[in-house]
């Protein structure tokens, strides 16, 4: 039982009163990005998140899944249940088909509307971004991006915690006042939850008031990637990473080959992309890719906090750094003080050796 | 906001013809020499030198670009302290060829809905003398890193929203009509679109020009329209700086090391050879199974 408390103290202590059109606000709610098909994989690790969110509130868990009537539509929604979620808004709509700013803001601002929840997570994608900057100022509320962590305190406010000053601290944001709470989070930060496949629920199909004729941006084309090389970083079991302490370009060749090796991907620090030794797409951290391999390899990287946050979800993070002073070994699990050019092609001949890898033409160069 | 809607019925003016371009951008610390305190975990701003927000400079090098192609004049606009004055400089130094600088104490600690409230009011303001065609700006800053501010912009003013843009292919002002790629998702969307628009610029699909010796020197002579809140046309001063700000920071920390901190390899007189051994007895002492996992995925390899 909660022992009765004299209303007159709580009241004077709160500065931030929610005005009486908010208090009614409730419910976690996670926007489930649907592309092309595909629902990106942060809506799940969102929804992860989102499930705790709404047990510390004692509250429900909403997926909210716009798209165009189509089976990929049911998918998601059917996928968002399967990851936590004990709702799921849809609204379908053909002018949802392809992503366009306008009409996904119009429906998703018209369905917080209508259905009021206290918190909204984005996935910070591309797709989540442009969208929560355009729902967020629609609503005239707050909007945390890149979160790192999210938790409830005592007036089940969010407390939504993300680094600032270029990655160099963190800071803890709340929003005062106005609801829906907003955060983004990027892919990778939050860890995917086990999907249950017999976890179902209530579907609220909302009718959208779209019409295609008001929305003045089409899609004339869309020209896929060509790639020479695939970047896995984001979802790789092994990572291998370089810094400056590598000392040149051509150093990284070692770098691929231990990450080839051991089949995983490889990035760098943002230096070496500031540099121009490795491209914006291979670099680690708050600013680049967010990784959460089984094994991460880091040599030559000092460990500025705006890394840490990127490769934080690593189960077993390797430092190689001649310096002993540096920030990674604050934050490594296990720690080498030496020169990473000598022991990058000792352990890519070693995991040869001991995993019995046949040597190979040089096939990297 | 009716100067920057009303564009399809403007009156036309002097440099009918050519583009009227706004670039958005930021003054910001240079991010690489910030330091932290040891002791108190506090910013140490003295001597940290300021940028224009390097994200930007995409911006103004892509309105220029259309200037040069189309004609007409690129405006730069920044919110910020009074010594916001040198990064509009140097973009006039840059060959911008106008520029404004909206300041008031009143500003102080806006987030991102403040700050897009206080540019989309100023940028009414620019919009009655001449209708805007396109308001561009980097897709994010590198201090605050939120790409929020270009998406408050455009909604705020009823611009059509084209973000991550990665190049303009077309922009026709008398049908009105824009013609951009834009990055998504494992691929380009060609976007057809309406000015007035609200362009966010990606990064490294240019590169700034070196300014010429006339516009270094006119840079250096130029006036530079300094508007108040009041000048800049705001009226709802409650939707400005901390007051209009509904993000509250509550704290700001250092994060602490991790209990246990790293286990340390002696290294000691040990050959490289010995010491990749050891890390990777340790690796797959600590992961058993990435060791099997490895070893059927790599060996099994016939081909390799």
């Amino acid at each position: 039982m909660n022992a009765a408390r004299p209303a007159a103290t709580r009241a004077a202590g709160r500065k931030d009163t929610l005005p009486e059109r908010y208090r009614g606000y409730r419910h976690v709610w996670v926007f489930v990005e649907l592309e092309r098909g595909h629902v990106h994989p942060v809506s799940f690790e969102l929804l992860g998140e989102g499930r705790k969110l709404a047990d510390a509130l004692g509250v429900e868990l909403a997926g909210v899944v716009l798209g165009p009537p189509a089976s990929t539509t049911e998918r998601a929604v059917a996928h968002a249940f399967h990851h936590g979620a004990d709702l799921v808004y849809v609204g379908e709509h053909a002018a949802l088909g392809d992503y366009r700013n306008e009409p996904f803001t119009l429906a998703l601002t018209e369905i917080v509307d209508r259905y009021q929840p206290e918190i909204l997570l984005l996935g910070a994608t591309t797709l989540g971004r442009d969208l929560a900057g355009a729902v967020a100022t629609t609503l005239r509320t707050g909007l945390t991006a890149d979160c790192t962590e999210l938790a409830i305190d005592g007036e089940r406010s969010m407390a939504a915690t993300r680094p600032t000053f270029g990655g160099s601290l963190l800071c803890t944001i709340h929003t005062k006042g106005v609801r829906p709470q907003m955060a983004t989070v990027r892919p990778r930060v939050m860890a995917m939850p086990e999907p249950d496949p017999t976890r179902t629920g209530p579907v609220i199909r909302h009718e959208l008031t779209l019409a295609e004729a008001d929305i003045v941006t089409k899609v004339l084309d869309f020209v896929a990637d060509v790639r020479t090389e695939e970047v896995n970083l984001a979802y790789a079991d092994v990572v291998v990473a370089g810094g400056m302490g590598l000392r040149a370009a051509e150093n990284f060749r070692l770098v691929r080959e231990l990450a080839a090796t051991l089949g995983g991907d490889y990035g760098c620090s943002r230096p070496v992309v500031q540099k121009g030794w490795l491209p914006a797409d291979r670099q680690i951290g708050q600013t680049g890719k967010t990784i959460r391999p089984r094994l991460y390899i880091a040599a030559g990287i000092k460990g500025a906090i705006q890394h840490r946050v990127g490769v934080e979800g690593a189960d077993l993070i390797v430092a190689i750094n001649t310096d002993p002073t540096a920030p990674i070994f604050d934050f490594a699990h296990l720690g080498v003080v030496a020169d990473a050019l000598e022991v990058l092609p000792a352990i890519n001949d070693a995991v040869r050796r001991r995993l019995g890898v046949p040597n190979r033409p040089e096939e990297l160069a | 906001m009716d100067a920057i809607r009303d564009h399809d019925t403007a009156p036309d003016e002097p440099l009918a013809d050519g583009l009227n371009l706004v670039v958005c951008m930021k003054q910001v610390p240079d991010s690489a020499q910030i330091r932290v305190h040891p002791v108190t975990n506090t910013i140490m701003r003295q001597g940290v030198p300021t940028i224009i927000n390097p994200y930007d400079l995409f911006a103004l090098e892509e309105a220029m670009r259309l200037r040069d192609q189309y004609g007409g004049q690129v405006t730069v606009l920044t919110m910020g302290p009074p010594m916001a004055e040198e990064a509009l400089r140097r973009a006039l130094g840059f060959g911008a060829d106008e520029a404004v600088l909206i300041t008031d104490r009143r500003f102080a600690g806006a987030d991102t809905l403040a700050t897009s409230y206080a540019l989309a009011s100023a940028l009414t303001k620019l919009g009655e003398e001449r209708p805007i065609d396109i308001v561009l700006t980097g897709k994010q800053t590198i201090d605050g890193d939120t790409a929020q501010v270009g998406p408050g912009i455009a909604r705020r003013l009823g611009l059509e929203q084209l973000t991550y843009v990665a190049a303009i292919d077309l922009v026709d002002r008398a049908s009105g009509e824009i013609v951009v790629r834009r990055r998504a998702e494992g691929g380009l969307q060609v976007l057809g679109s309406r000015l007035p628009c609200l362009v966010t610029v990606l990064d490294g699909v240019n590169e700034i020009r070196r300014g010429s010796i006339d516009d270094m020197l006119r840079a250096a002579r130029a006036e530079i329209t300094v508007w108040s809140a009041a000048a800049a046309g705001i009226e709802d001063l409650q939707q400005c700086g901390l007051k209009g700000s509904p993000t509250l920071v509550k704290r700001v920390f250092a994060p602490t090391p991790r209990d246990d901190s790293a286990e340390m390899l002696a290294v000691d007189g040990k050959k490289p050879r010995q010491i990749a051994d050891a890390v990777l007895d340790l690796i797959f002492a600590h992961q058993p199974k990435l060791e099997a996992d490895l070893g059927a995925a790599l060996g099994g390899e016939p081909d390799r």
